[in-house]
């Protein structure tokens, strides 16, 4: 069923394995210094506006510098902002720091030359543009990874001369998946990659993931719960744009019925979280009255979790 | 059939200019959402600076008109350029500003124009050849027209050659699309901004050379009354695309030369109806992007 990633040397890891008294793998940033292995992001006091309207606040975590880490929560609590708050796609003011050096003074197009690569919900391929002229303008680096883009996506080849606007969904997102890594990246910020894609799509995505995570770190945005429990190690949960909680192992947490039911709105055998949740906007009134639930959830989760009665990370 | 070839082919070459204008006007606002007002000033400049190259050349043959061609494309280009860098990259993003500026920029460059140039119509010269006729049907024909034409194909030509051949015309095809997903690849947009406002600016300086030679005259408001028009063919067009744009060029000159023989001098008139039209039943132009 479940299929964690590989165990690391990496003590972040040992969280993931079976080993809660050691360092986790998600972690508040500032309980992460005593880590062995230097965490390849560390998001401290992010706070982002859409339009003037607050979408993220005060959001504090960090992602280990191997594995996938789930960033899970309802429809709307601001994953999506998060994630483009990192890289500057919107306002923000907080610290983000990659790989050890702060990027939250930078333009996007710095960070991601920095080794981010991003692949944005609903897979923004450009539609008018040839799947080839896709990934040729993704290349950044001196000599790209066709070799391995052609390997995964053999598909992609035989349709190199086809306006990506005239694919599947599937196909789009194995477009917008090969963009990603074609370059050596320090970190992979991956926004739901299985959205509205076919059973049958949604496994080779996985795998697919799998894959990349074996050597460079993901930050995974994910509704489908069932591909959040065969990658992902830790994971942190988002409700109201802010944190709420984080753990060292996502599978424990989408084995504690009460909490997934509380932070998600489902349980996780449900499979995708987005199917259960009462709808959109939730994160306006789920931002309260949930971090006063999560409060009475911190007994009951395992030591290397933390569930956030303030969202904020001490 | 004679009067129809005439207005045909004077339509085409009024077309011409109207696509020199209209295709930097669609193409900057296809990428970065700019309407950039000023952009006849960008024309009128390049007709100026032509027109002084070849006064000074001495000479109104075939080389000083391609000299004056290449200095209004050069001065245009760099004037587009430094409008973008200095004044709209601090405003994108903010289109009121945007627009402030750019209309005042406009005025403002009318003013140094007439301070420079005089407020009269300065008559033009050119090759020879340009006054006589050629014979089309029954049709005699105003060789400038063919200049025009020729050149606006030429243009046209060259930047679907940019477009679709080069990392830079990707980007800008893709930056239609995506502004932000192009940044998000680690690209720096904003050069292909002022790429862009560079390429707009060289055919409008163009344009602005042959609009004196189509007019035979070059004055500070020649590309204020051309951007009117400009800006009718690239919203029939639909924002950002190139071929609409050329294809509204065409479109708008014809039905503004027909509708002015045929219909007691209501060109103008036409035309608005068109746009009128337009915006109520394809909002988004004939090859616009549907919001």
């Amino acid at each position: 069923m479940s299929q964690h990633p590989q165990p690391s040397a990496d003590a972040a890891h040992a969280g993931a394995t079976g080993a809660p008294a050691q360092a986790a793998a998600v972690q508040p940033a500032a309980a992460q210094a005593g880590a062995h292995a230097r965490p390849v992001l560390e998001i401290a006091g992010l706070t982002a506006h859409i339009a003037g309207q607050q979408v993220v606040e005060d959001v504090s975590f960090s992602v280990p510098a191997t594995g996938i880490t789930a960033l899970l929560g309802r429809n709307g609590v601001g994953k999506t902002s998060t994630i483009k708050a990192v890289i500057g796609l919107i306002s923000r003011t907080g610290s983000v720091t990659l790989d050890g050096e702060r990027i939250d003074k930078e333009p996007t197009f710095k960070i991601i030359r920095r080794g981010v690569g991003y692949v944005p919900e609903d897979r923004e391929v450009f539609s008018k543009l040839t799947v080839a002229e896709n990934l040729r303008l993704a290349e950044r680096d001196a000599s790209p990874r066709r070799q391995l883009v052609e390997e995964l996506f053999p598909d992609l080849l035989k349709r190199a001369s086809q306006m990506a606007g005239t694919l599947s969904g599937g196909q789009q997102q194995m477009v917008s998946l090969a963009r990603a890594l074609l370059n050596e990246n320090k970190l992979l910020l991956i926004d739901e990659p299985t959205k509205g894609l076919a059973p049958k799509i949604v496994q080779e995505v996985a795998e697919t993931l799998e894959r990349a995570a074996e050597t460079v770190p993901i930050l995974l945005v994910e509704q489908n719960l069932q591909v959040v429990r065969q990658l992902a190690a830790g994971a942190v949960v988002l409700s109201g744009g802010r944190v709420v909680h984080t753990t060292a192992s996502a599978l424990e947490f989408l084995d504690n019925e009460d909490l997934t039911q509380r932070l998600l709105g489902v349980h996780a055998d449900a499979g995708h979280g987005e199917d259960a949740a009462a709808g959109h906007g939730e994160d306006t009134d789920a931002g309260h009255g949930e971090n006063a639930e999560a409060g009475h959830g911190e007994a009951a989760a395992p030591a290397n979790t933390q569930t956030n009665p303030n969202g904020a990370q001490k | 059939m004679s009067t129809i070839v005439l207005l045909t082919v004077t339509g085409l070459g009024l077309g011409a200019l109207y696509f020199l204008v209209a295709s930097g006007l669609s193409l900057i606002y296809g990428l970065m959402g700019v309407l950039n007002f000023a952009h006849g000033s960008f024309l009128t400049l390049g007709a100026f600076a032509g027109w002084e190259f070849a006064r000074r050349a001495g000479a109104d043959n075939w080389w000083t008109f391609l000299g004056s061609l290449l200095v209004g494309a050069v001065v245009g280009a760099l004037f587009a350029a430094f409008t973008e860098f200095v004044l709209i990259r601090k405003l994108y993003e903010r289109h009121i500003e945007q627009v402030l500026v750019t209309v005042g920029l406009s005025l403002a460059s009318v003013a140094l124009f007439d301070g420079i140039w005089g407020t009269d119509t300065i008559h033009i010269s050119g090759p020879e050849w340009f006054r006589e006729t050629t014979g089309i049907l029954g049709a005699q024909i105003s060789n400038d027209r063919f200049v025009a034409i020729i050149a606006a194909v030429l243009v046209l030509l060259g930047l679907v050659f940019f477009l679709k051949r080069t990392r830079y015309g990707m980007i800008i095809r893709a930056g239609v699309e995506s502004r932000s997903m192009v940044t998000a690849l680690g690209i720096d947009v904003r050069k292909a901004f002022t790429l862009v406002f560079a390429i707009g600016g060289a055919a409008a300086g163009l344009g602005g050379v042959l609009a004196s030679h189509y007019f035979q005259y070059v004055s500070p408001l020649l590309g204020g009354s051309l951007l009117i028009f400009a800006f009718i063919v690239t919203v029939i067009g639909g924002l950002g695309s190139l071929t609409g744009a050329a294809i509204a060029s065409v479109v708008v000159a014809l039905l503004q030369q027909f509708a002015n023989f045929y219909l007691n001098g209501t060109g103008d008139f036409v035309v608005v109806v068109a746009l009128a039209l337009v915006l109520l039943f394809r909002p988004s132009g004939l090859l616009g992007r549907k919001s």
